[in-house]
Protein backbone atom coordinates (compact mmCIF):
# COMPACT_ATOMS: atom_id res chain seq x y z
CA UNK A 1 0.00 0.00 0.00
CA UNK A 2 3.08 2.49 0.46
CA UNK A 3 3.80 2.19 -2.80
CA UNK A 4 3.24 5.51 -4.61
CA UNK A 5 1.15 3.68 -7.58
CA UNK A 6 -1.15 2.64 -4.94
CA UNK A 7 -2.29 5.58 -2.80
CA UNK A 8 -5.57 5.86 -5.08
CA UNK A 9 -7.51 3.21 -3.19
CA UNK A 10 -7.17 4.56 0.30
CA UNK A 11 -9.89 6.05 2.06
CA UNK A 12 -9.81 9.10 3.66
CA UNK A 13 -9.24 7.78 7.29
CA UNK A 14 -6.42 5.58 5.94
CA UNK A 15 -4.62 8.00 3.71
CA UNK A 16 -5.13 11.03 6.55
CA UNK A 17 -3.16 8.37 8.82
CA UNK A 18 -0.60 8.18 6.58
CA UNK A 19 -0.54 12.07 5.79
CA UNK A 20 -0.28 12.71 9.78
CA UNK A 21 3.09 10.69 9.94
CA UNK A 22 4.51 12.03 7.07
CA UNK A 23 4.36 8.30 5.53
CA UNK A 24 3.18 10.11 2.37
CA UNK A 25 2.53 13.87 1.06
CA UNK A 26 -0.77 15.16 -0.44
CA UNK A 27 1.40 15.46 -3.55
CA UNK A 28 2.18 11.90 -3.57
CA UNK A 29 -1.45 11.19 -3.03
CA UNK A 30 -2.75 13.45 -5.62
CA UNK A 31 -0.59 12.57 -8.17
CA UNK A 32 -1.15 8.93 -7.49
CA UNK A 33 -5.14 10.13 -7.88
CA UNK A 34 -4.61 11.78 -10.94
CA UNK A 35 -2.78 8.71 -12.57
CA UNK A 36 -5.64 7.17 -11.59
CA UNK A 37 -7.64 8.98 -13.75
CA UNK A 38 -5.59 8.49 -16.59
CA UNK A 39 -5.71 5.30 -16.63
CA UNK A 40 -10.25 4.69 -16.35
CA UNK A 41 -11.64 7.77 -17.19
CA UNK A 42 -11.50 7.12 -20.72
CA UNK A 43 -13.85 4.13 -19.94
CA UNK A 44 -16.09 5.39 -16.98
CA UNK A 45 -16.36 9.48 -17.94
CA UNK A 46 -17.21 10.61 -14.56
CA UNK A 47 -15.39 13.78 -14.71
CA UNK A 48 -16.34 17.26 -16.79
CA UNK A 49 -13.30 19.11 -16.17
CA UNK A 50 -10.25 18.05 -14.28
CA UNK A 51 -8.50 20.57 -12.90
CA UNK A 52 -4.83 18.97 -12.18
CA UNK A 53 -2.60 21.58 -12.38
CA UNK A 54 -4.42 23.46 -9.25
CA UNK A 55 -4.67 20.21 -7.76
CA UNK A 56 -1.67 20.21 -7.15
CA UNK A 57 -0.92 23.46 -5.95
CA UNK A 58 -3.33 22.63 -3.11
CA UNK A 59 -1.65 19.46 -2.39
CA UNK A 60 1.69 21.68 -1.92
CA UNK A 61 -0.08 23.81 -0.08
CA UNK A 62 -1.50 21.38 1.99
CA UNK A 63 1.85 19.41 2.85
CA UNK A 64 3.15 23.09 4.00
CA UNK A 65 0.82 23.11 6.22
CA UNK A 66 1.12 20.01 7.38
CA UNK A 67 4.59 20.20 8.00
CA UNK A 68 4.10 23.06 10.50
CA UNK A 69 1.95 20.53 12.47
CA UNK A 70 -1.58 21.47 11.24
CA UNK A 71 -3.50 18.56 10.04
CA UNK A 72 -7.62 18.41 9.83
CA UNK A 73 -9.24 14.92 8.62
CA UNK A 74 -9.57 16.54 5.13
CA UNK A 75 -6.31 18.30 4.90
CA UNK A 76 -4.64 17.25 1.78
CA UNK A 77 -6.90 14.54 0.45
CA UNK A 78 -8.54 14.38 -3.47
CA UNK A 79 -11.82 15.36 -3.61
CA UNK A 80 -13.84 15.15 -6.91
CA UNK A 81 -17.27 18.11 -7.15
CA UNK A 82 -20.13 17.22 -8.77
CA UNK A 83 -20.71 19.93 -11.57
CA UNK A 84 -23.81 22.07 -9.81
CA UNK A 85 -21.53 23.01 -6.37
CA UNK A 86 -20.43 26.40 -7.41
CA UNK A 87 -16.52 26.51 -7.18
CA UNK A 88 -15.12 30.15 -7.88
CA UNK A 89 -12.39 29.88 -10.92
CA UNK A 90 -13.86 26.35 -12.13
CA UNK A 91 -16.29 26.28 -14.22
CA UNK A 92 -19.49 24.97 -12.92
CA UNK A 93 -21.47 23.67 -15.92
CA UNK A 94 -24.92 21.64 -14.34
CA UNK A 95 -24.23 19.11 -17.11
CA UNK A 96 -25.80 21.53 -19.30
CA UNK A 97 -24.91 23.55 -22.67
CA UNK A 98 -26.50 26.52 -21.19
CA UNK A 99 -23.48 26.67 -18.60
CA UNK A 100 -21.09 25.42 -20.30
CA UNK A 101 -18.82 28.03 -20.23
CA UNK A 102 -20.66 29.56 -16.54
CA UNK A 103 -17.13 30.20 -14.09
CA UNK A 104 -18.76 31.07 -10.66
CA UNK A 105 -17.07 34.75 -8.98
CA UNK A 106 -17.89 32.62 -5.59
CA UNK A 107 -17.50 29.00 -4.00
CA UNK A 108 -20.55 27.05 -2.16
CA UNK A 109 -20.59 27.29 1.66
CA UNK A 110 -19.35 23.45 1.38
CA UNK A 111 -16.40 24.38 -0.71
CA UNK A 112 -15.47 27.21 1.43
CA UNK A 113 -15.30 24.10 4.84
CA UNK A 114 -13.25 22.05 2.42
CA UNK A 115 -10.76 24.69 1.04
CA UNK A 116 -10.41 25.79 5.14
CA UNK A 117 -9.34 22.29 5.61
CA UNK A 118 -6.77 22.42 3.11
CA UNK A 119 -8.47 19.54 0.51
CA UNK A 120 -7.36 19.33 -2.84
CA UNK A 121 -9.93 19.25 -5.31
CA UNK A 122 -9.24 17.54 -8.39
CA UNK A 123 -12.31 18.93 -11.13
CA UNK A 124 -15.80 18.68 -11.04
CA UNK A 125 -17.89 15.36 -11.86
CA UNK A 126 -20.68 14.44 -14.50
CA UNK A 127 -24.50 14.25 -13.79
CA UNK A 128 -27.78 14.61 -15.52
CA UNK A 129 -28.78 18.00 -16.90
CA UNK A 130 -29.18 20.29 -14.04
CA UNK A 131 -29.59 17.04 -11.34
CA UNK A 132 -32.38 15.53 -13.54
CA UNK A 133 -32.23 12.15 -14.21
CA UNK A 134 -31.18 8.85 -12.47
CA UNK A 135 -28.85 7.31 -14.63
CA UNK A 136 -26.27 10.41 -15.94
CA UNK A 137 -27.45 9.93 -19.53
CA UNK A 138 -29.08 13.21 -19.61
CA UNK A 139 -25.91 15.24 -19.13
CA UNK A 140 -25.74 17.55 -22.47
CA UNK A 141 -21.74 15.77 -22.83
CA UNK A 142 -21.57 12.60 -22.18
CA UNK A 143 -22.46 9.59 -19.95
CA UNK A 144 -20.69 8.31 -17.61
CA UNK A 145 -20.40 4.57 -17.61
CA UNK A 146 -20.93 2.11 -14.48
CA UNK A 147 -17.73 0.69 -13.46
CA UNK A 148 -18.91 -2.50 -12.87
CA UNK A 149 -20.20 -3.27 -16.51
CA UNK A 150 -19.56 -0.65 -18.62
CA UNK A 151 -22.68 -1.30 -20.48
CA UNK A 152 -24.69 0.04 -17.67
CA UNK A 153 -25.59 3.19 -16.19
CA UNK A 154 -23.68 4.61 -12.78
CA UNK A 155 -27.44 5.54 -11.52
CA UNK A 156 -28.14 9.21 -11.21
CA UNK A 157 -28.31 12.23 -11.43
CA UNK A 158 -24.45 12.04 -9.10
CA UNK A 159 -23.51 9.47 -11.07
CA UNK A 160 -20.24 10.71 -12.12
CA UNK A 161 -19.42 11.06 -8.62
CA UNK A 162 -20.51 7.56 -7.34
CA UNK A 163 -18.12 6.03 -10.69
CA UNK A 164 -15.35 8.29 -10.01
CA UNK A 165 -15.36 6.98 -6.18
CA UNK A 166 -15.87 3.53 -6.98
CA UNK A 167 -13.18 3.30 -9.57
CA UNK A 168 -10.38 5.11 -6.95
CA UNK A 169 -10.41 8.09 -9.22
CA UNK A 170 -11.01 10.48 -5.86
CA UNK A 171 -10.72 9.33 -2.48
CA UNK A 172 -14.47 10.81 -2.07
CA UNK A 173 -16.57 13.03 -3.65
CA UNK A 174 -19.52 15.70 -3.22
CA UNK A 175 -23.11 15.14 -4.82
CA UNK A 176 -26.45 16.40 -4.15
CA UNK A 177 -29.99 14.67 -3.78
CA UNK A 178 -33.00 15.98 -4.49
CA UNK A 179 -35.09 12.52 -5.06
CA UNK A 180 -32.37 9.95 -4.78
CA UNK A 181 -29.46 11.59 -6.79
CA UNK A 182 -26.65 10.73 -4.37
CA UNK A 183 -28.07 6.85 -2.92
CA UNK A 184 -29.01 5.70 -5.68
CA UNK A 185 -26.08 5.64 -7.66
CA UNK A 186 -24.15 4.93 -4.77
CA UNK A 187 -25.83 1.63 -4.64
CA UNK A 188 -25.90 1.20 -8.01
CA UNK A 189 -21.44 1.83 -7.49
CA UNK A 190 -21.39 0.06 -4.33
CA UNK A 191 -19.86 3.27 -2.25
CA UNK A 192 -21.19 4.85 0.53
CA UNK A 193 -23.69 7.74 0.05
CA UNK A 194 -25.57 9.87 2.88
CA UNK A 195 -28.29 12.38 2.04
CA UNK A 196 -28.28 14.20 5.46
CA UNK A 197 -31.86 16.11 7.00
CA UNK A 198 -32.85 18.70 4.80
CA UNK A 199 -31.70 21.98 6.61
CA UNK A 200 -28.53 19.96 7.49
CA UNK A 201 -25.88 21.02 5.04
CA UNK A 202 -25.76 24.61 3.83
CA UNK A 203 -27.02 24.99 -0.06
CA UNK A 204 -25.66 27.57 -0.74
CA UNK A 205 -23.69 27.84 -4.19
CA UNK A 206 -25.54 24.72 -4.87
CA UNK A 207 -27.19 25.25 -8.50
CA UNK A 208 -31.13 24.72 -7.32
CA UNK A 209 -32.97 22.56 -8.88
CA UNK A 210 -36.01 22.15 -5.99
CA UNK A 211 -35.08 23.81 -3.51
CA UNK A 212 -37.28 22.80 -0.78
CA UNK A 213 -35.77 19.20 -1.70
CA UNK A 214 -31.78 19.69 -2.49
CA UNK A 215 -29.59 19.02 -0.38
CA UNK A 216 -25.38 18.05 -0.41
CA UNK A 217 -23.99 14.71 0.88
CA UNK A 218 -20.75 12.48 0.26
CA UNK A 219 -20.07 9.75 -1.53
CA UNK A 220 -17.50 7.23 0.10
CA UNK A 221 -15.47 4.37 -0.15
CA UNK A 222 -17.06 3.32 3.43
CA UNK A 223 -18.95 4.53 6.28
CA UNK A 224 -15.91 6.04 8.50
CA UNK A 225 -15.40 8.62 5.82
CA UNK A 226 -19.39 9.54 4.79
CA UNK A 227 -18.61 10.55 8.94
CA UNK A 228 -15.47 12.18 8.41
CA UNK A 229 -16.79 14.18 5.79
CA UNK A 230 -20.02 15.15 7.71
CA UNK A 231 -18.26 16.74 10.38
CA UNK A 232 -17.02 19.17 7.64
CA UNK A 233 -20.22 19.52 5.47
CA UNK A 234 -22.72 19.88 8.40
CA UNK A 235 -23.87 22.77 10.59
CA UNK A 236 -25.83 26.08 10.15
CA UNK A 237 -25.55 29.00 7.82
CA UNK A 238 -27.30 32.70 8.19
CA UNK A 239 -27.04 32.72 4.24
CA UNK A 240 -29.97 30.30 3.72
CA UNK A 241 -33.56 31.05 5.51
CA UNK A 242 -33.77 26.61 5.19
CA UNK A 243 -30.60 26.03 7.24
CA UNK A 244 -31.54 24.49 10.76
CA UNK A 245 -29.44 26.45 13.92
CA UNK A 246 -29.17 22.93 15.28
CA UNK A 247 -25.52 21.76 16.95
CA UNK A 248 -23.62 19.31 14.87
CA UNK A 249 -22.35 16.22 16.86
CA UNK A 250 -19.11 14.38 15.95
CA UNK A 251 -20.36 11.92 13.70
CA UNK A 252 -17.46 9.52 14.46
CA UNK A 253 -18.43 8.89 18.11
CA UNK A 254 -21.59 6.94 16.31
CA UNK A 255 -19.09 4.62 14.74
CA UNK A 256 -19.60 1.52 16.88
CA UNK A 257 -19.74 -1.90 16.24
CA UNK A 258 -23.40 -3.52 17.97
CA UNK A 259 -26.68 -2.64 17.47
CA UNK A 260 -27.88 -3.81 20.87
CA UNK A 261 -31.50 -2.31 21.68
CA UNK A 262 -31.59 -0.80 18.64
CA UNK A 263 -35.55 -1.11 17.04
CA UNK A 264 -35.23 -1.31 13.13
CA UNK A 265 -38.58 -0.97 11.06
CA UNK A 266 -39.08 -2.73 7.61
CA UNK A 267 -41.48 -0.99 5.61
CA UNK A 268 -43.37 -3.05 3.61
CA UNK A 269 -44.72 -0.50 1.05
CA UNK A 270 -41.17 -0.22 -0.19
CA UNK A 271 -40.47 -4.26 -0.96
CA UNK A 272 -42.60 -3.08 -4.24
CA UNK A 273 -44.24 -4.31 -7.21
CA UNK A 274 -41.70 -4.93 -9.81
CA UNK A 275 -38.58 -5.46 -7.62
CA UNK A 276 -36.32 -7.47 -8.95
CA UNK A 277 -35.99 -10.69 -7.00
CA UNK A 278 -32.81 -11.27 -6.29
CA UNK A 279 -31.88 -7.73 -4.93
CA UNK A 280 -35.21 -8.83 -2.40
CA UNK A 281 -33.29 -11.57 -1.68
CA UNK A 282 -30.00 -9.84 -1.19
CA UNK A 283 -32.02 -7.07 1.29
CA UNK A 284 -33.45 -10.50 3.13
CA UNK A 285 -29.51 -11.14 4.09
CA UNK A 286 -28.62 -8.11 5.09
CA UNK A 287 -31.84 -7.93 7.40
CA UNK A 288 -30.71 -11.04 9.01
CA UNK A 289 -27.47 -9.81 9.64
CA UNK A 290 -28.72 -6.64 11.09
CA UNK A 291 -30.87 -8.91 13.87
CA UNK A 292 -27.55 -10.85 14.41
CA UNK A 293 -25.87 -7.73 15.25
CA UNK A 294 -28.13 -7.19 18.22
CA UNK A 295 -30.88 -5.06 16.39
CA UNK A 296 -34.94 -5.79 17.09
CA UNK A 297 -36.12 -5.93 13.74
CA UNK A 298 -40.31 -5.29 12.57
CA UNK A 299 -41.09 -6.42 9.37
CA UNK A 300 -44.59 -5.46 10.06
CA UNK A 301 -43.65 -1.81 9.84
CA UNK A 302 -45.92 0.46 7.48
CA UNK A 303 -45.72 3.83 5.71
CA UNK A 304 -49.39 3.64 3.76
CA UNK A 305 -48.60 7.03 1.99
CA UNK A 306 -45.76 5.90 0.38
CA UNK A 307 -47.45 4.72 -3.19
CA UNK A 308 -48.41 8.46 -3.37
CA UNK A 309 -45.00 9.55 -2.99
CA UNK A 310 -43.91 9.20 -6.66
CA UNK A 311 -46.96 11.55 -7.95
CA UNK A 312 -46.23 14.23 -5.08
CA UNK A 313 -42.67 14.60 -5.66
CA UNK A 314 -43.18 14.50 -9.68
CA UNK A 315 -45.68 17.87 -9.14
CA UNK A 316 -43.30 19.36 -6.38
CA UNK A 317 -39.81 18.91 -7.90
CA UNK A 318 -40.69 20.42 -11.65
CA UNK A 319 -43.07 23.05 -10.08
CA UNK A 320 -39.98 24.20 -8.34
CA UNK A 321 -37.44 23.21 -11.19
CA UNK A 322 -40.10 25.68 -13.57
CA UNK A 323 -39.23 28.33 -11.20
CA UNK A 324 -35.64 27.87 -10.20
CA UNK A 325 -35.04 28.06 -14.05
CA UNK A 326 -36.51 30.49 -15.41
CA UNK A 327 -33.36 32.37 -14.69
CA UNK A 328 -31.72 31.25 -17.02
CA UNK A 329 -32.33 33.90 -20.30
CA UNK A 330 -29.14 34.55 -22.06
CA UNK A 331 -28.72 37.63 -20.42
CA UNK A 332 -26.55 37.64 -16.80
CA UNK A 333 -24.33 34.71 -17.25
CA UNK A 334 -24.84 31.15 -19.21
CA UNK A 335 -25.64 30.28 -23.33
CA UNK A 336 -27.14 33.00 -25.30
CA UNK A 337 -28.82 32.59 -29.04
CA UNK A 338 -27.79 34.68 -31.10
CA UNK A 339 -29.72 37.11 -33.70
CA UNK A 340 -33.23 37.37 -31.99
CA UNK A 341 -34.49 40.59 -32.77
CA UNK A 342 -36.37 41.21 -29.28
CA UNK A 343 -36.56 40.26 -25.24
CA UNK A 344 -38.88 37.50 -25.70
CA UNK A 345 -37.81 35.65 -28.92
CA UNK A 346 -33.98 35.67 -27.16
CA UNK A 347 -35.38 34.06 -24.56
CA UNK A 348 -37.01 31.28 -26.11
CA UNK A 349 -34.40 30.47 -28.29
CA UNK A 350 -32.14 30.69 -25.45
CA UNK A 351 -33.77 28.07 -23.56
CA UNK A 352 -35.07 26.14 -26.58
CA UNK A 353 -30.95 25.32 -27.37
CA UNK A 354 -29.46 25.63 -24.20
CA UNK A 355 -31.82 23.21 -22.14
CA UNK A 356 -32.12 19.35 -23.11
CA UNK A 357 -34.75 16.92 -23.43
CA UNK A 358 -35.29 15.91 -19.88
CA UNK A 359 -35.03 19.64 -18.41
CA UNK A 360 -37.73 20.44 -20.85
CA UNK A 361 -39.93 18.19 -20.04
CA UNK A 362 -39.70 19.00 -16.73
CA UNK A 363 -40.23 22.56 -16.93
CA UNK A 364 -43.73 21.60 -18.74
CA UNK A 365 -44.64 19.57 -16.18
CA UNK A 366 -43.87 22.12 -13.57
CA UNK A 367 -45.40 24.59 -15.97
CA UNK A 368 -48.60 23.01 -16.02
CA UNK A 369 -48.85 22.22 -12.13
CA UNK A 370 -48.36 25.58 -11.79
CA UNK A 371 -50.82 27.18 -14.23
CA UNK A 372 -53.93 28.72 -13.90
CA UNK A 373 -56.98 26.28 -13.48
CA UNK A 374 -54.20 22.90 -12.57
CA UNK A 375 -52.84 24.73 -9.46
CA UNK A 376 -55.44 23.64 -7.02
CA UNK A 377 -55.33 20.07 -8.47
CA UNK A 378 -51.85 19.20 -9.11
CA UNK A 379 -49.33 21.72 -6.82
CA UNK A 380 -51.41 22.28 -4.01
CA UNK A 381 -52.99 18.70 -3.70
CA UNK A 382 -49.37 17.65 -3.78
CA UNK A 383 -48.73 19.64 -1.53
CA UNK A 384 -51.20 18.27 1.17
CA UNK A 385 -50.28 14.64 0.58
CA UNK A 386 -46.47 15.68 1.66
CA UNK A 387 -48.28 16.47 5.18
CA UNK A 388 -49.69 13.36 4.78
CA UNK A 389 -46.25 11.44 4.00
CA UNK A 390 -44.05 13.83 6.61
CA UNK A 391 -46.36 12.81 9.66
CA UNK A 392 -45.95 9.10 8.49
CA UNK A 393 -42.71 9.59 8.90
CA UNK A 394 -43.08 11.56 12.28
CA UNK A 395 -45.31 8.53 13.24
CA UNK A 396 -42.86 5.84 12.53
CA UNK A 397 -40.14 6.89 14.32
CA UNK A 398 -41.99 7.15 17.45
CA UNK A 399 -41.87 3.15 17.34
CA UNK A 400 -38.75 2.50 15.23
CA UNK A 401 -34.88 4.29 15.36
CA UNK A 402 -34.19 3.46 12.14
CA UNK A 403 -35.99 2.17 8.91
CA UNK A 404 -34.50 -0.33 6.37
CA UNK A 405 -35.51 -0.71 2.43
CA UNK A 406 -33.58 -1.13 -0.64
CA UNK A 407 -32.00 1.84 -2.31
CA UNK A 408 -33.38 0.89 -5.54
CA UNK A 409 -35.76 -1.94 -7.06
CA UNK A 410 -32.97 -3.15 -9.21
CA UNK A 411 -29.62 -3.84 -10.33
CA UNK A 412 -28.02 -1.01 -12.20
CA UNK A 413 -29.93 -1.20 -15.46
CA UNK A 414 -28.39 -0.99 -19.36
CA UNK A 415 -27.40 2.45 -21.26
CA UNK A 416 -30.18 3.49 -23.48
CA UNK A 417 -32.79 1.34 -21.67
CA UNK A 418 -34.81 3.75 -20.44
CA UNK A 419 -33.96 6.74 -21.99
CA UNK A 420 -37.02 7.20 -24.28
CA UNK A 421 -39.78 5.92 -21.40
CA UNK A 422 -39.60 9.08 -18.71
CA UNK A 423 -41.80 7.36 -16.66
CA UNK A 424 -39.76 3.92 -16.27
CA UNK A 425 -36.94 6.60 -15.39
CA UNK A 426 -38.66 7.67 -12.67
CA UNK A 427 -39.53 4.74 -11.25
CA UNK A 428 -35.98 3.67 -10.55
CA UNK A 429 -36.35 6.27 -7.45
CA UNK A 430 -39.09 4.75 -6.28
CA UNK A 431 -37.35 3.76 -2.96
CA UNK A 432 -35.42 6.83 -2.26
CA UNK A 433 -38.07 9.89 -3.26
CA UNK A 434 -40.08 9.72 -0.23
CA UNK A 435 -37.05 10.83 1.99
CA UNK A 436 -36.39 13.91 0.58
CA UNK A 437 -40.28 14.89 0.67
CA UNK A 438 -40.42 14.31 4.60
CA UNK A 439 -36.93 15.71 4.40
CA UNK A 440 -35.36 13.07 6.94
CA UNK A 441 -32.17 11.75 6.13
CA UNK A 442 -30.74 8.52 4.76
CA UNK A 443 -27.76 6.37 3.51
CA UNK A 444 -27.30 4.02 0.77
CA UNK A 445 -24.71 1.26 2.15
CA UNK A 446 -22.86 -1.62 -0.28
CA UNK A 447 -25.34 -4.95 0.41
CA UNK A 448 -24.40 -7.48 -1.70
CA UNK A 449 -24.06 -8.55 -5.60
CA UNK A 450 -26.60 -9.97 -8.30
CA UNK A 451 -24.50 -11.57 -11.03
CA UNK A 452 -21.60 -9.27 -10.62
CA UNK A 453 -23.63 -5.53 -9.91
CA UNK A 454 -23.99 -4.15 -6.54
CA UNK A 455 -27.37 -3.88 -4.51
CA UNK A 456 -27.77 -0.80 -2.02
CA UNK A 457 -29.48 -1.19 1.51
CA UNK A 458 -31.05 2.21 2.74
CA UNK A 459 -31.05 3.49 6.06
CA UNK A 460 -33.30 5.97 7.28
CA UNK A 461 -33.98 7.81 10.29
CA UNK A 462 -35.88 11.03 11.87
CA UNK A 463 -34.68 14.52 10.95
CA UNK A 464 -31.39 15.48 12.73
CA UNK A 465 -30.93 11.96 13.70
CA UNK A 466 -27.64 10.93 11.04
CA UNK A 467 -25.76 9.71 14.06
CA UNK A 468 -28.34 6.63 14.11
CA UNK A 469 -27.79 5.62 10.63
CA UNK A 470 -24.41 5.82 10.68
CA UNK A 471 -24.39 3.76 14.08
CA UNK A 472 -26.25 0.97 12.12
CA UNK A 473 -24.07 1.56 8.71
CA UNK A 474 -20.77 1.16 10.51
CA UNK A 475 -22.04 -2.24 12.33
CA UNK A 476 -23.35 -3.64 9.03
CA UNK A 477 -20.85 -2.51 6.94
CA UNK A 478 -17.78 -4.03 9.89
CA UNK A 479 -19.94 -7.15 9.52
CA UNK A 480 -20.04 -7.84 6.01
CA UNK A 481 -16.87 -7.03 3.37
CA UNK A 482 -19.13 -5.91 0.84
CA UNK A 483 -16.92 -2.11 0.85
CA UNK A 484 -13.83 -3.35 -0.34
CA UNK A 485 -14.88 -5.32 -3.31
CA UNK A 486 -13.23 -2.85 -6.42
CA UNK A 487 -14.60 -3.14 -9.61
CA UNK A 488 -12.59 -4.66 -12.41
CA UNK A 489 -10.81 -2.27 -14.08
CA UNK B 1 -55.50 13.43 -17.69
CA UNK B 2 -55.01 13.45 -21.51
CA UNK B 3 -53.29 17.08 -22.42
CA UNK B 4 -54.38 18.51 -25.79
CA UNK B 5 -52.44 19.65 -28.55
CA UNK B 6 -53.00 23.55 -28.10
CA UNK B 7 -52.93 23.06 -24.03
CA UNK B 8 -48.96 21.75 -24.61
CA UNK B 9 -48.15 24.45 -26.90
CA UNK B 10 -49.84 27.26 -24.22
CA UNK B 11 -47.60 25.76 -22.07
CA UNK B 12 -44.52 26.51 -23.94
CA UNK B 13 -45.44 29.40 -24.36
CA UNK B 14 -45.80 30.02 -20.48
CA UNK B 15 -42.72 28.49 -19.63
CA UNK B 16 -40.77 30.32 -22.84
CA UNK B 17 -39.51 27.49 -24.39
CA UNK B 18 -39.48 27.24 -28.17
CA UNK B 19 -40.16 23.60 -29.42
CA UNK B 20 -40.16 22.28 -32.07
CA UNK B 21 -43.10 20.21 -34.06
CA UNK B 22 -41.53 17.12 -32.92
CA UNK B 23 -40.78 17.82 -29.81
CA UNK B 24 -44.52 19.10 -29.22
CA UNK B 25 -45.90 16.20 -30.03
CA UNK B 26 -43.54 13.71 -28.35
CA UNK B 27 -43.99 15.65 -25.38
CA UNK B 28 -47.96 15.66 -25.95
CA UNK B 29 -47.50 11.93 -25.55
CA UNK B 30 -45.31 11.67 -23.07
CA UNK B 31 -46.66 14.69 -20.56
CA UNK B 32 -50.35 12.75 -20.81
CA UNK B 33 -48.92 9.47 -19.81
CA UNK B 34 -46.89 11.06 -16.93
CA UNK B 35 -50.11 12.88 -15.70
CA UNK B 36 -52.41 10.14 -16.04
CA UNK B 37 -50.20 8.44 -12.95
CA UNK B 38 -50.59 11.61 -11.03
CA UNK B 39 -54.03 10.73 -11.03
CA UNK B 40 -53.66 8.61 -7.52
CA UNK B 41 -53.54 11.33 -5.80
CA UNK B 42 -57.17 12.25 -5.82
CA UNK B 43 -57.90 9.43 -4.04
CA UNK B 44 -56.38 10.87 -1.21
CA UNK B 45 -58.66 13.31 1.41
CA UNK B 46 -57.00 16.07 2.04
CA UNK B 47 -60.14 17.96 3.18
CA UNK B 48 -58.22 19.36 6.80
CA UNK B 49 -54.67 18.79 5.69
CA UNK B 50 -52.60 21.80 5.38
CA UNK B 51 -49.81 22.31 2.60
CA UNK B 52 -46.15 21.79 3.31
CA UNK B 53 -43.97 24.12 1.17
CA UNK B 54 -40.91 22.24 2.37
CA UNK B 55 -39.76 19.78 5.07
CA UNK B 56 -38.66 21.77 8.18
CA UNK B 57 -40.97 23.54 10.42
CA UNK B 58 -38.91 27.03 10.54
CA UNK B 59 -41.05 30.04 10.39
CA UNK B 60 -40.05 33.73 10.06
CA UNK B 61 -36.63 33.50 9.57
CA UNK B 62 -34.96 36.74 10.22
CA UNK B 63 -31.10 37.50 10.41
CA UNK B 64 -29.87 41.29 11.30
CA UNK B 65 -29.78 43.84 8.30
CA UNK B 66 -25.26 43.90 8.02
CA UNK B 67 -23.72 45.38 5.31
CA UNK B 68 -20.87 43.13 3.71
CA UNK B 69 -18.45 43.70 0.70
CA UNK B 70 -20.35 42.92 -2.90
CA UNK B 71 -18.59 40.76 -5.12
CA UNK B 72 -16.40 43.47 -7.71
CA UNK B 73 -18.39 44.83 -11.31
CA UNK B 74 -16.13 42.94 -13.60
CA UNK B 75 -16.27 39.75 -11.71
CA UNK B 76 -20.22 39.71 -12.20
CA UNK B 77 -19.72 40.77 -15.16
CA UNK B 78 -17.23 38.12 -16.56
CA UNK B 79 -20.15 35.29 -17.10
CA UNK B 80 -22.44 38.57 -19.44
CA UNK B 81 -22.93 37.16 -22.62
CA UNK B 82 -23.20 40.82 -24.04
CA UNK B 83 -22.47 43.74 -22.13
CA UNK B 84 -22.09 47.70 -22.71
CA UNK B 85 -20.76 50.51 -20.75
CA UNK B 86 -20.67 48.21 -16.96
CA UNK B 87 -24.08 46.99 -17.99
CA UNK B 88 -25.40 44.05 -19.00
CA UNK B 89 -27.22 43.75 -22.40
CA UNK B 90 -30.59 42.91 -23.21
CA UNK B 91 -32.60 42.68 -26.26
CA UNK B 92 -34.95 45.34 -26.64
CA UNK B 93 -38.45 44.51 -25.14
CA UNK B 94 -40.50 47.22 -26.88
CA UNK B 95 -40.83 47.48 -30.60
Amino acid sequence: MNAVSDLYQLTIHEAHELLRQRKISSVELTKSALTRMAVVESKVRACITITDESALEQAAEADTHIGTGHIQPLTGIPTLVKDLICTKGIRTTCGSKMLEAFVPPYDATVIEKLKAQKAVILGKTNMDEFAMGSSTEHSAFFPTHNPWDLSRVPGGSSGGSAAAVATDEAVYALGSDTGGSIRQPAGFCSIVGLKPSYGRVSRFGLVAFASSLDQIGPLTKDVTDCALVMNVLAGYTPRESTSVPCPVPDYTKSLVRNLKDLRIGIPQEYFVEGMQQEVRDALETAIGRLKQLGAQVDREASLPSTKYALAVYYILAPSEASANLARYDGVKYGFSAPNASNAIEATERTRQSGFGPEVKRRIMLGTYALSAGYYDAYYVKAQKVRTLIRQEFEDIFRKYDALVTPTSPTVAFNLGEKLEDPLQMYLADVCTLPINIAGVPAISVPAGFVDGLPVGMQIIAKPFDEETILRVAFAYEQATDWHERRPPL
Amino acid sequence: MKLSHEEVIHIVSLARLALSQSEIEKFTVQLSHILENFEILQQVDTTNTARAAQAVQLQNVFRDDTTAKSYPQNEILANAPDQEENCFKVRPILE
